[in-house]
């Protein structure tokens, strides 16, 4: 067995191996190290000689690694002094792994992943690690930066939950819808990330896009019953089912109006519309919400065969359950679309007005486009021109800046 | 991102061996669909009925000629399949082997080319 072999046993198991760990050993950065330092062995040991069950090799091995760990601290500690010892107390190391409550486990490792006492950068790539089953290699390619940054970040993340005593378990009731959002939140940071790159010189990176549907998927076999989780699914799912007509061969955007939707992934789209159904049982939240307006263009034939009145009426909803600029501006478009671009104009000055998204390039965007389906193009040649310069990916900015040269 | 098709191919003796303790196979199926699921990475998947059961369509002829029964001589038929969202072909093959399929039986691990694998995801995916 080699390399690959190794990474597609760890994406299967990573997640019940660091839960079951991180239960015996009551210490989520240890559970993590041991569960590291199995895979690493196994890099080493499995191009050898490949082990008949490797599944069972990578959790026994961690073991291993995770009582020697606390055998260590043990010793040092009573070397030390620092604990008059009770060998009693902490885990007993013969304790068998419950192979009941994985899923429990597994749902307990992406909620401590995700806890706010984490800085945004830090849940998103524990998350990935431990849920994922990603490489610190891996996680640095999906993001831009560079590897010891990833694994700085990981190992700060392990010691601020130890720090802050974050206990492994499923966050009470009371505090659970909250938490649950805070989960729903790094899944779709990272699908955005691969929706539409931040920075670099690729709109789409339809691998991170991947991992994320991957953990909604998880997520959504785990909280069968969360109707936002499903609905987080179906956005996640429609969205990623326009990929392929969203860029042009040269890997330039292709906006919705002009994207050949025979392109479109069916089979994605009937799944995030089956996600769509389980979402809203009580009335639609944010996420379902959004999927919902994905769903509308999923289902269209064409722009102008698009239900834009719904649309707005989405928007709307979503302005009131989830407000924010963003939604304003997307709003502002889809008016645009249903009643023209004067009302549309009216709702982005408004936005200007109040300042509420300095520095984005989507207002002037959208700003420079409706100025220009009103006839007035100087002004909306400024304004794309002010986008372009605002923009950070390379394929949105030059997109914008051709459209800016056409308006003479 | 790559999607597996694992193609279930049973013989004769092992599609016995599987009706001989069919309940205990649902089940086995069952847990392993679910661990699936958790796993994010399960599209879909069918079983096929008793190829007996079935009719064979033959276009060697001018006309498409029907023909009762299982598939000629071949000695390995298609049972079922699972379809896989997965990151690798390894990942596909690791999830083949976890099956609970019968002695005797096979799975073809196949590749289901995608629309929006542009070039420049080529280098991304052995």
């Amino acid at each position: 067995m080699g390399t690959t072999d190794v990474e597609a046993v760890w994406r299967i198991e990573s997640a019940r191996i660091v839960a079951a760990l991180t239960r015996f050993t009551g210490d989520f950065g240890l559970a993590e190290d041991a569960a590291q330092e199995a895979v690493a062995e196994a890099l080493v040991s499995w191009p050898l000689a490949s082990p008949a069950n490797p599944a069972g090799w990578l959790m026994a091995t961690a073991r291993r690694r995770a009582i020697d760990a606390i055998r260590r601290r043990t010793a040092l500690q009573e070397r030390y002094a620092l604990l008059s010892a009770d060998p009693g107390a902490g885990p007993s190391v013969d304790e068998e792994i419950d192979p009941d409550g994985i899923d429990d486990g597994v749902l307990a490792l992406m909620f401590i992943s995700c806890h706010p006492v984490l800085s945004p950068e830090a849940r998103v790539a524990l998350t990935l690690r431990v849920v994922g089953g990603l490489s610190s290699e891996e996680i640095a390619r999906a993001f831009l930066v560079p590897v010891p940054t990833v694994q700085a970040r990981i190992t700060r993340a392990k010691k601020t939950i130890a720090a802050a005593g974050v206990p492994f378990e499923l966050p009470p009731a009371a505090e659970r819808r909250e938490r649950l959002g805070g989960v729903l939140s790094v899944i779709y940071v990272i699908f955005t990330e691969g929706s539409t790159a931040t920075s670099g010189d690729r709109l789409l990176r339809p691998d991170v896009a991947y991992e994320a549907i991957r953990l909604a998927r998880t997520l959504a076999a785990l909280q069968p019953a969360e109707p936002e989780v499903h609905g987080l699914l179906a956005l996640c799912e429609l969205t990623a089912a326009r990929f392929p007509a969203r860029t042009g061969p040269d890997g330039s955007p292709v906006l919705l109006e002009d994207q050949d939707r025979r392109r479109w992934d069916f089979s994605a789209i009937r799944r995030g519309l089956a996600a769509l159904a389980k979402a809203s049982p009580r009335g639609l939240g944010p996420y379902g919400l959004q999927a919902a307006i994905a769903a509308a263009h999923a289902s269209a034939p064409s722009v102008e065969a698009t239900d834009w009145d719904r649309i707005v009426v989405l928007y709307e909803a979503l302005g009131r359950v989830a407000p924010s600029p963003v939604v304003e501006l997307n709003r502002a478009v889809a008016v645009a679309m249903a009643s023209g671009p004067a009302p549309a104009l009216a709702i982005v000055d408004e936005l200007i007005a109040a300042d509420r998204l300095p520095g984005s390039h989507l207002v002037p965007t959208v700003r420079g486009e409706l100025l220009a389906r009103l006839g007035r193009r100087p002004e909306a040649r400024a304004e794309l021109e002010l986008a372009a310069r605002l923009c950070a990916n390379q394929r949105e900015r030059s997109v914008l800046l051709r459209k800016a040269a056409a308006l003479g | 991102m790559p999607k597996y098709m694992l193609i279930m191919r049973g013989t004769d003796e092992s599609n016995a061996a599987m009706m001989a303790s069919i309940e205990e196979g649902i089940a086995r199926t069952r847990v392993f669909i679910e661990e699936m699921m958790k796993a994010g990475v399960l599209l879909g998947a069918e079983g096929l009925d008793d190829p007996g059961k079935g009719a064979v369509v033959d276009f060697s002829g001018e006309v498409p000629v029907v023909t009762d029964g299982p598939y000629g001589e071949t000695k390995e038929l298609f049972g079922g399949f699972f379809l896989l969202d997965v990151a690798s072909k390894q990942e596909a093959i690791e999830w083949a082997k976890r099956v609970p399929a019968t002695p005797g039986s096979k799975i073809e691990v196949r590749r289901v080319p995608e629309e929006d694998e542009v070039p420049q995801d080529s280098t991304v995916q052995p």
